[in-house]
């Protein structure tokens, strides 16, 4: 059982040398494990930034507040050591890096978060295998990470991580945008199947209510002006889907 | 992808003329290049001093060097003397070194890929200096029409090495070229690269620089029939003290060809001193040009130097894509942070960026040895710093 708690959190952005501007302003947010929490909000409300904030992207810096997992403090880990706490984020724009292999850096990924190589057989059927599920062709273990990747396939290499690394909390940030129907259902799928493992705790950043028909939230909370604005149950969903974030959008204000 | 006439104010810094200020004329005659100072464009970026007098043409050849050339049976390989008409018929010299070598070999390699034939095993030329000295070369290799073939030149050892490639890739021909630059410490090499790519053609080449003390090498592409392409790779590994100049010139004197130039580099340690310079022209009445040339520079210590132009000028309108990008920097910050938020620590990370910049380029070479030994040399100097 695994408890990952934000709170008070407040991050700026680092926008240059000089400039910087505060985008989280308190955000409060309990997750366990076995719980899926949807974050929703409208553009430009900080959902991406509480993402990236919280993983410990060098763009972001945190003012104030706290990161606990299990009790510990995140925010004092390194970013690979967040990883290997049991962090995972999804992103939602990848980084492409030429020449790395996606096989080479998969293995060293699940060696550095499991603490050990795994056998080479024995990882090219796990791999195999989870690459598979998502329907990603075995020729992307050989090309460069999301080198020249289309969009979707960027997301499923994601979902293939997510897979991978067996994390306690999984953040996936706008993991449905740019997906066309089949992949969403893909996506969704392999974000279904570690769920049923009942150890991670999801939370779910999303702009649109569609992918909550494929991943069923415990949790809705609408994200605006840097900080959760009201929260709910799944219910919540259905009143933004009907009513949008204008409501919100003039609280944020 | 039409490219509006970018005119030639944009790019060529000097005024309305509709002349070229990028040399594509030349000369045998060393005395038609005047001595440089170190102030001539062409020449303001190289460490005069460290030619150990290549430019200034004393005319002595006190070095050993030797030429081995490994060939399969389809291919024809000779030793000429200077007198051999085939030689020097597709290039005029266009700098006072070139010139110098062309004036000063004693004897050219020729490599005759025959039409039709395709060559079923590299060609490997490799030239070693054994004893440190002046020492002046021809290279021609010409792949005759519809025919196809790999050449790797090797360069090693030690020495003051000046000399000239010639490249002429016949109509439907591809010829692959591979030229390491993998001299010891000491050495200094000034090299010229003339390609001719005929119709239809295809030319590619990968110019590897890792050793010497100072080597400033100038592959130069000219077409001499449509549907031309040449892609030209570069990748260099420039160490303490080392300085590497690459100066790429694609002249688009014909309609519909195409070049590619990419050139990479990393830079590590104390007076590292990395040079590239791009000059792609198109020509005036040529149609259908597809042009794009990119160099990207590593940085991988504080103490090095990057010096990047890219120089693009075209005297018509009716192009279908031009254009050129350079930058320098450290690691990206964004590479690592991907890479660490899955658990990978930070050294590691940086190895892998560090490597996946260099094998990016080098897995398109198609010969497994030398990539693994391109590689290997590659390890051992981020060794020195890591």
């Amino acid at each position: 059982m695994t408890k990952f708690e934000i709170r008070g959190l407040r991050a700026d952005v680092l926008i240059g040398a000089e400039e910087r501007k505060e985008i989280l302003k308190g955000v409060d947010l309990t997750i366990n494990s076995g719980e899926t929490h949807a974050i929703m909000g409208p553009n430009g409300s900080g959902k991406s930034t509480l993402a990236y904030a919280v993983a410990g992207h060098p763009k972001y810096e945190i003012t104030g507040g706290e990161v606990l997992l299990d009790g510990e403090n995140v925010l004092e880990m390194s970013v690979d050591e967040r990883a290997r706490a049991g962090l995972f984020l999804a992103m939602q724009y990848p980084v492409e890096v030429p020449g790395v292999s996606m096989s080479n850096f998969l293995r060293s990924a699940v060696t550095a978060v499991r603490g050990e190589a795994p056998k080479l057989r024995a990882f090219s059927k796990e791999l195999q295998g989870a690459m598979s599920g998502l329907s990603i062709d075995p020729s992307f273990a050989g090309r460069g990470v999301n080198e020249g990747f289309s969009g979707g396939e960027k997301k499923r290499h994601e979902i293939l991580q997510l897979e991978l690394l067996k994390p306690k909390v999984a953040i996936l940030d706008e993991t449905d945008s740019g997906l066309d129907v089949d992949a969403l259902k893909v996506v969704s799928e392999g974000i279904n199947r570690a769920k049923a493992t009942g150890e991670v705790g999801v939370m779910l950043i999303t702009h649109y209510t569609r992918i909550l028909n494929y991943v069923k939230p415990d949790f809705v909370h609408v994200f605006a002006g840097g900080r959760v604005a009201e929260s709910g149950g799944p219910e919540l969903a259905d009143v933004l889907e009907s009513e949008g974030y204008e409501r919100f959008v003039k609280v944020g204000a | 992808m039409a490219t509006p006439n970018l005119g030639i104010k944009e790019h060529s810094h000097g005024g309305d003329l509709p002349v070229s200020k990028l040399d594509v004329h030349g000369s045998f005659d060393l005395d038609d290049f005047p001595k440089p100072n170190g102030r001539e464009e062409e020449w303001r970026f190289t460490p005069l001093r460290r030619l150990r007098g290549l430019h200034d043409g004393r005319d002595i050849a006190d070095g050993v060097v030797t030429v081995d050339v490994t060939a399969p049976d389809e291919v024809v390989v000779e030793t000429v003397g200077r007198d051999d008409a085939r030689l020097g018929t597709s290039f005029l010299p266009t700098d006072r070194v070139s010139a110098l070598a062309y004036q000063s070999f004693t004897e050219a390699v020729v490599v005759t890929v025959p039409k039709e034939v395709e060559a079923g095993a590299p060609v490997f030329v490799r030239i070693t200096g054994t004893e440190q000295g002046d020492a002046y070369g021809h290279v021609l290799v010409r792949a005759e029409r519809h025919s196809a073939a790999t050449v790797v030149l090797e360069y090693a050892g030690n020495s003051v090495y000046a000399d000239n490639v010639e490249f002429v890739v016949e109509d439907g021909a591809r010829l692959d070229v591979i030229s390491l630059q993998d001299w010891e410490r000491d050495a200094v090499h000034v090299s010229h690269h003339y390609t001719r790519v005929g119709r239809d053609a295809r030319f590619r080449s990968f110019v590897v620089t890792l050793g010497g003390d100072l080597v400033r090498l100038s592959p130069k592409v000219a077409y001499t029939g449509p549907g031309g392409d040449a892609e030209l790779f570069g990748l260099y590994f420039t160490g303490e003290g080392q300085h590497h100049e690459h100066r790429s010139l694609i002249d688009h004197n014909v309609s519909r060809t195409r070049s590619r130039v990419e050139y990479k580099g990393a830079l590590s340690g104390e007076g590292a001193h990395a040079v590239w310079i791009g000059d792609v022209i198109i020509g005036e009445g040529t149609e259908g040009t597809d042009s794009y040339e990119h160099n990207r520079n590593l940085v991988l210590t504080d103490g090095t130097r990057v010096d990047s132009v890219p120089n693009l000028e075209i005297f018509t309108g009716e192009v279908e894509g031009a254009g050129h990008a350079s930058a320098s920097g450290r690691l990206d910050d964004v590479h690592l942070f991907y890479l660490q938020s899955r658990g990978i620590p930070a050294d590691a990370a940086r190895r892998l960026v560090i490597r996946g910049f260099f094998a990016e380029l080098i897995n398109r070479i198609e010969i497994p040895e030398l990539r693994e030994r391109i590689m290997t040399e590659v390890e051992e100097k981020l060794a020195l710093h890591e």
